[in-house]
C-alpha cells in the first residue's frame, strides 16, 4: 500500500515537472514579443523613452537573461510561490489575478464533475433495468456525450438567456450587485452559475449514464451473477454486486476524463464569459501574457494531478485487488 | 437519504462560491496614508441590500478589454474607463462640432507673447479630498512630462518652462511656438493633484496603479471586479455650481468586454444603456424599432466618424517606393464594396485627403479634383503600364520595371473580422489589375512587431483619432526622422523632408489663423495626393449603440438632441463625452 502510493507520488512528481516545463516553454515559442506590444500599446513616440521602457520591462520580466537562466529563475520563483507579474494587467501580480478566478472555476467544475458522475451512474444503472427507459435513454445519452460543450452552451445561452430571458447571459453576478453575504447576492450568484454548470453537467451526464448502463448489463450477465441467481439470491442483492463491480471502470473513467472535463469547463467559461480560469487563459493567449498563462496552467495541472491522486486513493479503498496485487507484485 | 446529501453539497457549494466572490471580488483599493474622506461611499443610495438601483445607474461597455488594473491617468492607454474624464479632468474640452476649445478647469488661455502662453484657472475648484485646485497642480502635471517615459514628454522638446504666477495663473514659456501641438496638449492632459503625487518616483508615476484616485471630476471610485468598474457620483463638482451642469447617473458601471455576442445580448435585454462595441450588423437592429436600439444617425452611416483607416505602404520596399505603383493600388481598391459589403454601411468612405468629416473645412476641393483618386481599375492598369509594370512571364500578374517579381502581403491582426474581410476585398481588387497582393492574418503582437520594425508590405492602421487640428494627421503621415522602431507614426517610413517642413510650418500657425492653416494644409494635401505615401480608405465609426429604457436624451442627429460624442472610450471625455452625461435624463419608467 505504502509502496503503491509512493510510486504514484513519484509518477505525479515527474508529470508535474514535465507539465510545468512544457508550460514554461510554450508561450516563449509564440511569435511576437510581449514587451514590444506593451510599449506599442503605450504609444510612446520618443525613441529614448522607448528604449528606456524596453530595457526596464525586459529586466523587470527577466527577458534579458539567457534562456536557461530564465528557466532556473522561473523554478526558484515558483517554489517561493511567486508567479510573476501579469503583462496584460500590468502591474497586477499573477497570483492576485488567479486567486480571483479560481473559486469560480472550482465552483463550476467540482459540482459538475461530481454530480454528473453520481447522477449519471445512478441513472445508467437504473435505466439498464427498464427496457423502455433504456430504449429512449441510449440515443439521448449518445447525442449528449457527442455534443460539444461549446455548442450546447451557446444554444442554452441564446435560448434560455437571450430569447427566454430567464437566465443572465454573462458574468459571475449581476452588474448592479456588490459582493456581500445577502441572500440576494447568493441567489444571483447561483442564477449566473446555473447555465454554465448545466451545460457541463448535461454533456458529462450522458457519458456516465451510457457507460454505467453498459457495465451493468455486462455484469448482470457475468457468471457470478448467474450463479447467484441460480442459488436463488434476491435480484436486489445481485444488482448490488453488479453495481459495485460496474463502478470500478467508472472510477477509472473519471480519472481519465478529468482533463477533458476541465478543458470543457474552460470553453464554457469563455462562452458565458464566466470569470474563471478559462476566461483568463483565453485572454492570456490573446495578450501574450506568458506569466498569466503559466500561472493558470499551473493551477490546472495541479488541480488535475490532485484529483487523479485522490481517485487513486479511492481506488485502493474500493478495489481490494489494487492493495493486494500491487503489494504482492513488488 | 442520498438525495438529501446532494442538497447539502449544493448548498455548501453555493456558499463557497459566494465566499469566493466576496473575498476575491471587491478588493477595494486601500486608501493611501493621506487623509481621504469619502473614499468609501456608502454602498448604494437605495435598497438595504446594496444593489445599485437601476434607475440611477448607467451601464456602459466597449472600452475596457481586461479587468480594471490601474486608475493612473498618465497611463492613457489602459487606465480604468473614466479615470480621465470622470475623475481627473483636463484644462479644456475640445468641441468637434463647433471646432473650438471649451474652458474647463481653465477659464481662459491666451498667447500674451509669441512664445508665452498664459492660462487663467477657474477659481473655486476643489479636489475630491477638499483641497483647492491651484496653479501648482497644473505646473506639477506638466512637469511630470520631464520624465522620459511619460507619454507627453515630447512636450518638453519645445516647452521651456511652466511657472505659477499666482494661485490661478500659469505661464508657459516656449522654445518654439508649436501652437497646433500645444492646443492638443491643452485638452488632453489630465491634471493631477500635486499634494498627493508629489514625491512619487518615475516608476510610481508611470507604473503605479494609483488606487483611490483623487480628482476634480464628478465621480469617484466605488468598486471594481474582474468584469466591471463602478464609479459613484460625488458631491461638490465645480461645474454644478459654476456652469449649472450636473451629471445625471449616480452610478456608472462600465462592463468589461468579453465578446460581441455578450454585448449584443446585454443590449437586447436592456441591461446595457450605452455600448461602444463594434457590433457587426447592428444596422438591422436599429432599423427594426422593436429592439429599441438607436445610434447617432438613424440611417447610414449610423455612427459619427472617429478616425481614418489608412492603408499603410512600406515605402522602403519595392515597388511601394514608387508613387506610380502606390497610386495604382489606390485606384484598384473598391472602398464602396468594403463599406457596403463588409460594414453594411456602418462606416463611410474616406475623402482622398483622409481628413475626417469634422475637418471638412480644411479640404481644398481644387486640389482633390486635380490629384484625387477613386476606384477605377482601368486607370490603375494604365498607371501600371505607363510606369513600366508589365506581365512579362504571363502569370497574370505584373512584374516591376526592373523585371523583379511582385509578391506582396497585406496584413491585419487575426480575429479582427471586419478588417480581415476588408483586406480580402483589397487583395481581390489589386489582383484584378494585375498586382499580386495576398491577405495574411498574423497574431496582433506579431503584427505590432513587424509594423514597428518596418518588416511588412502593407497593413491597415487607424490609431490616430480625431483631434482639434489636422496637424495631428499630417504628423502621423510625415513625421521625421525615421527611427529604428516606428511605434506610433509614419509606419510606412516615408521620407519627405519638404512635407515634414510643411507639417512643422503648420504647427507654427496660430490656431485662430484659419486662412494660414488652410494655405499650408492645401500644400500638404497636394503633396500627399501627388505622392500618396499612405492611402486613406474609410472613416471608422465612433461605435455607439444606446437603449432608452432607463436613460433618454442621448446624443443624436435629431433636431433638438445633444450632439456630444456618445462614448466612454478613453481620451474621448475631453472631446465632449463628459457633456453627454450632463445631458442625460432619466426615462422615468
Amino acid at each position: 500500500m505504502r509502496r503503491y502510493l509512493l510510486r504514484k507520488l513519484l509518477v505525479y512528481g515527474l508529470t508535474f515537472f514535465v507539465a510545468v516545463t512544457v508550460n514554461w516553454m510554450i508561450p516563449r515559442f509564440m511569435p511576437g514579443d510581449p514587451v514590444s506590444s506593451m510599449i506599442a500599446r503605450a504609444s510612446v513616440a520618443q525613441p529614448e523613452a522607448v528604449e528606456a521602457m524596453r530595457a526596464h520591462y525586459n529586466s523587470l520580466f527577466g527577458f534579458d537573461r539567457p534562456v536557461f537562466e530564465q528557466y532556473v529563475n522561473f523554478w526558484i520563483a515558483l517554489l517561493r510561490g511567486d508567479l510573476g507579474i501579469s503583462i496584460w494587467l500590468f502591474p497586477t501580480p499573477v497570483w492576485d489575478v488567479i486567486v480571483r478566478a479560481v473559486p469560480y472555476t472550482i465552483a463550476l467544475l467540482l459540482p459538475a464533475i461530481l454530480l454528473s458522475w453520481i447522477a449519471g451512474n445512478w441513472f445508467g444503472a437504473f435505466a439498464a433495468r427498464r427496457r423502455w427507459l433504456d430504449n429512449t435513454m441510449l440515443p439521448v445519452g449518445y447525442i449528449l456525450t457527442a455534443t460539444p460543450y461549446m455548442w450546447l452552451a451557446i444554444l442554452m445561452a441564446w435560448g434560455l438567456g437571450v430569447v427566454a430571458g430567464i437566465f443572465p447571459v454573462a458574468g459571475g453576478y449581476s452588474f448592479e450587485l456588490q459582493p456581500s453575504w445577502s441572500w440576494e447576492f447568493i441567489g444571483d450568484l447561483a442564477l449566473h452559475w446555473f447555465l454554465p454548470f448545466a451545460s457541463l453537467f448535461i454533456v458529462a451526464f450522458g457519458g456516465w449514464a451510457i457507460g454505467m448502463r453498459n457495465m451493468i448489463i455486462y455484469e448482470l450477465e457475468a457468471d457470478y451473477a448467474n450463479y447467484l441467481a441460480a442459488l436463488g439470491a434476491p435480484a436486489r442483492l445481485i444488482r448490488r454486486y453488479a453495481f459495485r463491480n460496474a463502478m470500478l471502470p467508472q472510477i477509472t473513467g473519471l480519472a481519465l476524463q478529468l482533463g477533458t472535463l476541465v478543458a470543457g469547463a474552460l470553453v464554457t467559461e469563455v462562452v458565458f464569459s464566466y470569470p474563471g480560469l478559462g476566461h483568463l487563459i483565453l485572454k492570456a493567449i490573446q495578450n501574450q501574457d506568458f506569466f498569466l498563462l503559466q500561472g493558470t496552467f499551473l493551477f490546472i495541472v495541479i488541480g488535475v494531478l490532485i484529483a487523479n491522486f485522490l481517485i487513486d486513493i479511492v481506488y485502493t479503498v474500493v478495489d481490494p485487488r489494487t492493495r493486494m496485487g500491487l503489494g504482492g507484485a513488488a | 437519504m442520498r438525495r438529501h446529501r446532494w442538497k447539502v453539497l449544493a448548498v455548501s457549494l453555493a456558499a463557497c462560491l459566494a465566499a469566493a466572490a466576496c473575498s476575491g471580488g471587491s478588493q477595494t483599493p486601500s486608501a493611501p496614508t493621506g487623509s481621504a474622506p469619502a473614499s468609501q461611499p456608502a454602498a448604494g443610495g437605495g435598497g438595504a441590500s446594496g444593489a445599485l438601483p437601476r434607475h440611477e445607474t448607467l451601464y456602459t461597455s466597449g472600452t475596457q478589454w481586461g479587468p480594471p488594473s490601474n486608475w493612473n491617468p498618465i497611463r492613457e492607454w489602459d487606465f480604468a474607463t473614466g479615470t480621465k474624464g470622470l475623475v481627473y479632468e483636463t484644462l479644456f474640452l475640445y468641441d468637434p462640432n463647433a471646432d473650438q476649445l471649451v474652458p474647463w478647469l481653465a477659464e481662459s488661455g491666451t498667447w500674451v507673447e509669441d512664445k508665452v502662453y498664459e492660462l487663467k484657472l477657474r477659481q473655486g475648484v476643489t479636489w475630491a479630498d477638499g483641497k483647492p485646485f491651484t496653479a501648482d497642480d497644473v505646473v506639477f502635471t506638466f512637469e511630470l512630462g520631464k520624465m522620459d517615459t511619460v507619454p507627453y514628454s515630447n512636450l518638453w522638446n519645445f516647452l521651456d518652462k511652466a511657472e505659477a504666477v499666482d494661485q490661478h495663473t500659469v505661464r508657459f514659456t516656449f522654445k518654439e511656438a508649436n501652437y497646433q501641438q500645444w492646443s492638443i496638449h491643452l485638452y488632453s492632459r489630465a491634471i493631477v493633484p500635486k499634494h498627493i503625487w508629489e514625491g512619487r518616483s518615475e516608476e510610481e508615476v508611470i507604473e503605479g496603479t494609483n488606487e483611490n484616485p483623487i480628482g476634480t471630476g464628478p465621480y469617484q471610485y466605488h468598486s471594481h471586479d474582474q468584469d466591471r468598474m463602478v464609479w459613484v457620483k460625488r458631491d461638490g463638482w465645480w461645474a454644478t455650481q459654476q456652469l449649472g451642469k450636473d451629471v445625471k447617473p449616480k452610478y456608472i458601471v462600465d462592463i468589461v468586454n468579453s465578446s460581441n455576442e455578450v454585448a449584443m445580448g446585454l443590449l437586447l435585454q436592456g441591461q446595457l444603456d450605452l455600448s461602444n462595441n463594434f457590433l457587426p450588423g447592428i444596422a438591422n437592429l436599429v432599423q427594426n424599432k422593436n429592439f429599441g436600439i438607436t445610434t447617432f444617425y438613424p440611417e447610414p452611416p449610423y455612427m459619427l466618424s472617429a478616425n481614418t483607416a489608412w492603408l499603410v505602404l512600406n515605402t522602403t520596399r519595392k515597388p511601394m517606393d514608387d508613387p506610380a505603383f502606390r497610386k495604382a493600388v489606390a485606384h484598384s481598391i473598391d472602398v464602396k464594396k468594403i463599406v457596403e459589403g463588409v460594414y453594411g454601411n456602418l462606416v463611410r468612405p474616406a475623402n482622398p485627403t483622409g481628413l475626417l468629416p469634422q475637418w471638412e473645412k480644411y479640404i481644398d476641393q481644387d486640389v482633390v479634383n486635380r490629384y484625387g483618386f477613386s476606384y477605377d481599375p482601368d486607370k490603375a492598369k494604365k498607371l501600371l503600364a505607363d510606369a513600366g509594370y508589365r506581365d512579362r512571364d504571363g502569370d497574370g500578374f505584373v512584374e516591376r520595371p526592373d523585371g523583379g517579381k511582385i509578391d506582396l502581403k497585406i496584413i491585419v491582426p487575426a480575429g479582427w473580422t471586419d478588417w480581415m474581410e476588408a483586406i480580402r476585398v483589397i487583395s481581390e481588387g489589386a489582383k484584378a489589375v494585375g498586382i499580386n497582393l495576398n491577405p495574411e492574418f498574423p497574431d496582433f503582437n506579431a503584427l505590432v512587431d513587424a509594423r514597428a520594425a518596418g518588416k511588412f508590405d502593407m497593413l491597415i492602421n487607424n490609431e490616430r483619432q480625431l483631434a482639434s487640428t489636422p496637424w495631428h494627421y499630417y504628423d502621423y503621415m510625415y513625421q521625421l526622422p525615421i527611427r529604428k522602431q516606428q511605434n506610433t507614426v509614419n509606419f510606412g517610413r516615408y521620407e519627405d523632408k519638404e512635407a515634414w517642413e510643411l507639417v512643422r510650418e503648420l504647427d507654427n500657425k496660430k490656431t485662430d489663423d484659419l486662412e494660414g492653416m488652410k494655405q499650408v494644409i492645401s500644400r500638404l494635401q497636394e503633396r500627399h495626393l501627388r505622392d500618396l505615401p499612405i492611402i486613406p480608405l474609410w472613416y471608422n465609426g465612433l461605435w455607439s449603440q444606446v437603449t432608452s429604457g432607463t436613460w433618454k436624451n442621448w446624443p443624436s442627429s435629431a433636431p433638438n438632441a445633444p450632439k456630444h460624442a456618445p462614448t466612454m472610450w478613453r481620451n474621448w471625455h475631453e472631446l465632449g463625452a463628459i457633456l453627454m452625461l450632463t445631458e442625460l435624463q432619466p426615462a422615468g419608467r
